[in-house]
């Protein structure tokens, strides 16, 4: 029990600072590595505007065009019930919140326990479902790299380590719970060096596209 | 284009990596709905045509040399580089069996522009001597002679003394100080002159002071097919320079989709400057002269048409709406396509895919997709206002032994025009 509890103490301490000291200084300089390369100023005269069209755009691509999603449901509802569940668990579960409000001084109103429990749930059974369907299509076969399953997996295991946590399924408890928070510092550490950006640098890419092609006139 | 190599190609990439491309393929999560959206994926079936898999080299340059961990895994051996191989692998992903028609651009859930990507693309592609030969040759002539059919003026002059005899239309050549001057393409001079009299009937009716440029009459652009800004950047100023000699007020783009993008978008930005004239679209200036009153038509069909939209023109220009309101002036039975506007599915012959032959079987495959959108409609006439697009559908409908008849927007509008005798030339 001691050793437990002090893996648990050295992963929600020095381990859990170094960890998000990486987050938070790699995606600054992810980010900036983009912006920073810029682009040509445009000469041709504009048929509509860019800022208006591109913030657009951040929304509107939240929804699939009706062809694409009913070539490819699966995509878009396990992308979206995986995205949900572990969101709901990340941002909505008390004992989380607690730990933003600890971390960054401020927090908002969470979900009933048993409301995140079933997001987790969700959220697992989307990730396997979308697993399952990376393993199988043929296209996303063709697109996959290791990369992807690595995201796979730091984003599975949280969420996992989470539930079996909550749910006291492992024992000594302390151990677990130092798993979980461990493996959401692995989430972190590797979080600005992989795919996992998209999840910042969607809204630059949907910017931009809405943005070059409003400038067409063009809402796209 | 003579010293291609793979350095040249290499640096070429590098020049095309901006903001965009990098937020881009920073947010790929690999899901493959591009290829949902891609004619030359769900004709065939065949995952190595997914879009975003087409810009493998091009990604394969950014993640080493632009991102701190593309950076760190080079350093430690584990970076796949880019080779002479893969680029000839990727010729048909890039050229074949794409037409940068944008589809997968407006389905990315997480933004990518992919066609923005894909032109960018080609520009590495040429420089490292992977461009298709037949459009490369187009090139040439275009470059040489001026135009990629390698059609001179005197072919263009012929026609026009032909259509001036025939028809009794005036078309004015060279004249300085005119409003408008006219942009072709060498497929409008050889295969279809009738636009050339229909422009000539539209504007002597509306009032328009208009002229062809005897020096700069071809509006396509082969170079922004291959990816290459030198020739793109030469065959613009050409235009630039007649449009400044004859000190035009606008220059008139044709039916033509790339020609399009090329003069209006890809022009100021290839020569580094704005203009000292306005580019329209032919469909947004009768859009402009109907909305005004100096065109009417009469004797509307009820023959029913569809319209199909050149995707340069409609998901990559934005004149959408322009050719809907032409259509009601010459249709009361004007039916649209399932997908249509900026949702169109492109005819599969645009970006250069159709003056290649080595697509050519590709091609005819994914024209099912357009094939089946026709039929769809129950349509019994095929507008478009591309000339391109036009021989591309006439030959696929062929080869599907489809009898559709086809017709140019234009050349409608000009056939329903009411003609007042005196109106004075």
């Amino acid at each position: 029990m001691n050793e437990s509890m002090d893996f648990l103490l050295w992963a929600r301490g020095t381990a859990f600072d170094v960890a998000v000291a990486i987050f938070v200084i790699g995606v600054i300089i992810r980010l900036f590595e983009i912006v920073s390369l810029g682009r040509a100023n445009n000469l041709a005269e504009p048929k509509g505007s860019e800022f208006g069209p591109g913030m657009k755009t951040i929304v509107t691509r939240t929804l699939p065009e009706a062809g694409v999603f009913k070539r490819q449901p699966l995509t878009v509802i396990g992308g979206y019930v995986f995205h949900f569940g572990l969101l709901i668990s990340l941002f909505l579960f008390i004992p989380h919140i607690e730990l933003f409000a600890a971390t960054f001084g401020f927090s908002w109103p969470g979900l009933p326990n048993p409301i995140v429990d079933a997001a987790a749930v969700l959220g697992i059974v989307g990730l396997l479902a979308v697993l399952w369907h990376r393993l199988t299509n043929p296209v996303m076969k063709i697109l996959t790299e290791k990369e992807d399953y690595l995201v796979w997996l730091l984003t599975f295991l949280p969420l996992l380590t989470g539930y079996l946590a909550y749910h006291r399924l492992v024992n000594p408890y302390p151990f677990i719970l130092g798993l979980h928070i461990l493996s959401v510092e692995l989430l972190l550490v590797l979080f600005p060096f992989t795919k996992l950006m998209h999840t910042f640098t969607l809204f630059l890419a949907r910017w931009y596209n809405g943005a070059m092609n409003g400038r067409r006139g063009v809402e796209s | 284009m003579s010293e291609a190599t793979l350095e040249r190609g290499l640096n070429a990439f590098r020049e095309q990596i901006d903001a965009p491309v990098a937020a881009f393929f920073s947010s790929c999560v690999s899901c493959g709905m591009c290829a949902e959206a891609c004619l030359f994926y769900t004709e065939t079936n065949d995952p190595k045509y997914t879009p975003i898999r087409k810009l493998e080299p091009l990604r394969r340059v950014w993640e080493q040399e632009y991102t701190i961990s593309g950076k760190i895994k080079k350093a430690l051996g584990f970076a796949r580089p880019v080779t002479d191989a893969m680029l000839v692998e990727w010729r048909e992903l890039l050229y074949d069996s794409c037409t940068m028609c944008a589809r997968c651009s407006m389905v990315c859930p997480v933004g990518n522009d992919i066609a923005y990507m894909v032109r960018k693309a080609r520009e590495g592609m040429a420089a490292s001597g992977n461009a298709p030969a037949d459009v490369i040759s187009a090139a040439g002539r275009a470059v040489k002679i001026g135009s990629p059919m390698g059609i001179k003026y005197k072919a263009l002059e012929a026609q026009i003394k032909h259509i001036e005899a025939d028809s009794g239309e005036k078309i004015p050549v060279d004249v300085e100080g005119a409003d408008y001057m006219a942009l072709l393409s060498s497929m409008e001079v050889i295969n279809f002159p009738e636009y050339i009299q229909s422009l000539a009937k539209i504007f002597k009716q509306a009032g328009v002071s208009w002229t062809l440029c005897s020096e700069a009459f071809e509006a396509t652009n082969t170079g922004i097919q291959i990816g290459s800004s030198d020739i793109a950047r030469q065959l613009v100023q050409r235009i630039v320079d007649g449009a400044e000699k004859l000190k035009v007020k606008y220059v008139i783009a044709p039916e033509c989709g790339h020609a399009y993008t090329s003069i209006r978008w890809d022009g100021p930005n290839l020569i580094g400057r704005p203009y000292n004239f306005r580019v329209l679209h032919i469909l947004e200036l009768l859009d402009e002269l109907r909305a005004s009153g100096k065109i009417r038509t009469e004797n509307l069909s009820d023959e029913r048409m569809t319209f199909h939209d050149p995707c340069s023109i409609a998901r990559k220009g934005g004149v959408i709406e322009s050719p809907r309101r032409l259509m009601d002036m010459v249709s009361t039975n004007f039916v649209e396509m399932k997908d249509h506007g900026k949702w169109n599915w492109c005819c599969g012959g645009g970006g250069g895919v159709s003056a290649n032959t080595d697509a050519e079987e590709l091609r005819l495959k994914a024209f099912r997709r357009k094939k089946e959108q026709i039929a769809e409609t129950g349509a019994e006439l095929l507008v478009t206002a591309c000339a391109n697009c036009r021989l591309v559908i006439e030959e696929g409908l062929e080869e599907y032994n489809v009898e559709m008849p086809m017709e140019g927007l234009t050349e409608l509008v000009a056939q329903h025009l009411v003609v007042d005798e005196n109106v004075e030339a």
